[in-house]
């Protein structure tokens, strides 16, 4: 037994809140699951199916691999190419195709490209090499950013200048705002998510329920823990009211975690960012604040990409704004596969498309 | 990537906690969470201690969900 994970596991307690929202559910109801997390949720506990036919489920923007700019990735693998540059990166974004290569295919060709599981392994790397400069590639939302500002403060503290961050992280709000404002959606509400709350609260998500009359409940990753979440948005759009609740109160307190909160904002400032499929997004970045500037990559190595180039079969753009399925795709599961991916929705191991391929019908 | 899991809190030395997840032994760092304690669960994100688990709030979920059930 796992306590906090076995429980929300519970098959006849799953099956049963299904049973539940199929009762309620009259009215067609399009729920968008903003995280990845919850797609592969979704996708892997067959959720889709259990809750009847008046529910679909529409896959947002957040996944944070899927949604980095290719001219970013571009950038990372042109860092890479300098011999004594070590690069770190998340796993998620090693096999990313950029324009005309990728992470793996560098490091294939000799370059230091380093899988490792957090920014302060980075760290620890660069404080044994002292003679080599090490990026690490700060992808992420919310919930990572507090993580990557950390490291930067730790290396601030202990006098390391040889550590540098690709500041790349993201912020939610304004991609929602971007998405849910696109004429063609189709959004009636929206499962929130868990771990970006974790750290935020809930008090981003005002505008939904307050300008856009949207409602919004924040979710936790097992399945019972979704089909609470969907419950509650259907319960509130069968109701007719509007509505922003929390279903995941053992981890997401209405104020966030401060502390995080108050590391993030003393690293990082908002800033104009390009996301991926949605095209740039005002304040929706976060870029490292000039206090911490020896610390920033861009800033210091001044790297430059010629125009990158989308692979324009590639639906990955729509897909991230909730307007095709990976089902709309000529490239789904014959060109693109996990093992010879196309596009990042297809890479990442939260991306729509991986999501669809591996747990297909 | 936002996958974040809930471990116990088996021992805590300085700035880092040894934390265990289904038997396995995780060190997670603990920058952004104050007074963290032997016993406590918390969620482990890249390497970090992002949030407490709590416990008054995990069964009432279960209590909500069971009644939903009911």
């Amino acid at each position: 037994m796992i306590k906090y994970i076995d429980e929300y596991r519970d098959t006849k307690l799953c099956l049963s809140l299904a049973e539940r929202i199929r009762a309620i559910s009259k009215k067609p109801l399009n729920i968008m699951e903003v995280c990845g997390g919850h797609t592969m949720s979704i996708r892997k506990n067959g959720i889709q199916k259990m809750v009847g036919k008046h529910i679909k489920f529409i896959s947002g923007p957040g996944c944070p691999v899927c949604v980095t700019a290719i001219s970013d990735i571009d950038k990372a693998i042109k860092l890479a190419e300098n011999k004594n540059t070590v690069i770190c990166t998340f796993g998620d974004l090693f096999n990313v195709p950029g324009s005309i290569s990728s992470l793996a295919k560098e490091r294939a060709s000799g370059a230091d490209v380093r899988v490792v599981y957090s920014a302060h392994d980075a760290l620890e790397f660069s404080k044994i090499e002292p003679s080599r400069r090490f990026v690490f590639l700060g992808i992420g939302f919310e919930t990572t950013a507090p993580t990557v500002a950390a490291s930067i403060l730790e290396a601030a503290k202990e006098n390391v200048d040889n550590y540098f961050v690709l500041a790349l992280n993201k912020t939610m709000p304004g991609a929602l705002r971007a998405v849910l404002d696109d004429k063609d959606s189709k959004v009636n509400a929206l499962i929130l998510p868990g771990h970006v709350s974790a750290i935020t609260g809930l008090g981003m998500y005002s505008f939904l329920k307050d300008d856009l009359k949207i409602s919004g409940c924040v979710s936790g990753f097992e399945p019972a823990d979704m089909l609470s979440a969907v419950y509650i948005l259907v319960e509130a759009h069968e109701a007719g009211r509007v509505i922003l609740e929390n279903a995941y109160r053992r981890a997401v307190k209405d104020e966030g975690n401060t502390k995080a909160l108050g590391i993030m904002n003393e690293v990082f400032e908002p800033c104009h960012v390009e996301w991926r499929g949605i095209g740039m997004i005002p304040g929706s970045g976060l870029k490292i604040k000039n206090k911490y500037e020896k610390f920033d990559a861009d800033k210091n190595f001044n790297v430059t990409v010629t125009r990158s180039k989308e692979n324009k079969a590639c639906l990955c753009g729509e897909i991230l704004r909730g307007a095709k399925t990976p089902a709309d795709c000529k490239l789904f599961g014959k060109a693109c596969t996990p093992e010879n991916p196309m596009g990042a929705c297809m890479v990442s191991s939260e991306g729509t498309c991986a999501a669809w391929f591996r747990y297909s019908e | 990537m936002c996958w974040s899991v809930p471990g116990k809190v088996v021992r805590v030395e300085g700035n880092k906690a040894i934390v265990e997840v289904a038997g396995v032994k995780k060190d997670a760092a603990l920058d952004l969470l104050n007074d963290v304690k032997v016993g406590e669960y918390v969620l482990i994100h890249a390497g970090y201690a992002l949030q407490k688990v709590d416990e008054k709030s995990a069964k009432f979920t279960i209590k909500f969900f069971k009644g939903i059930r009911d």
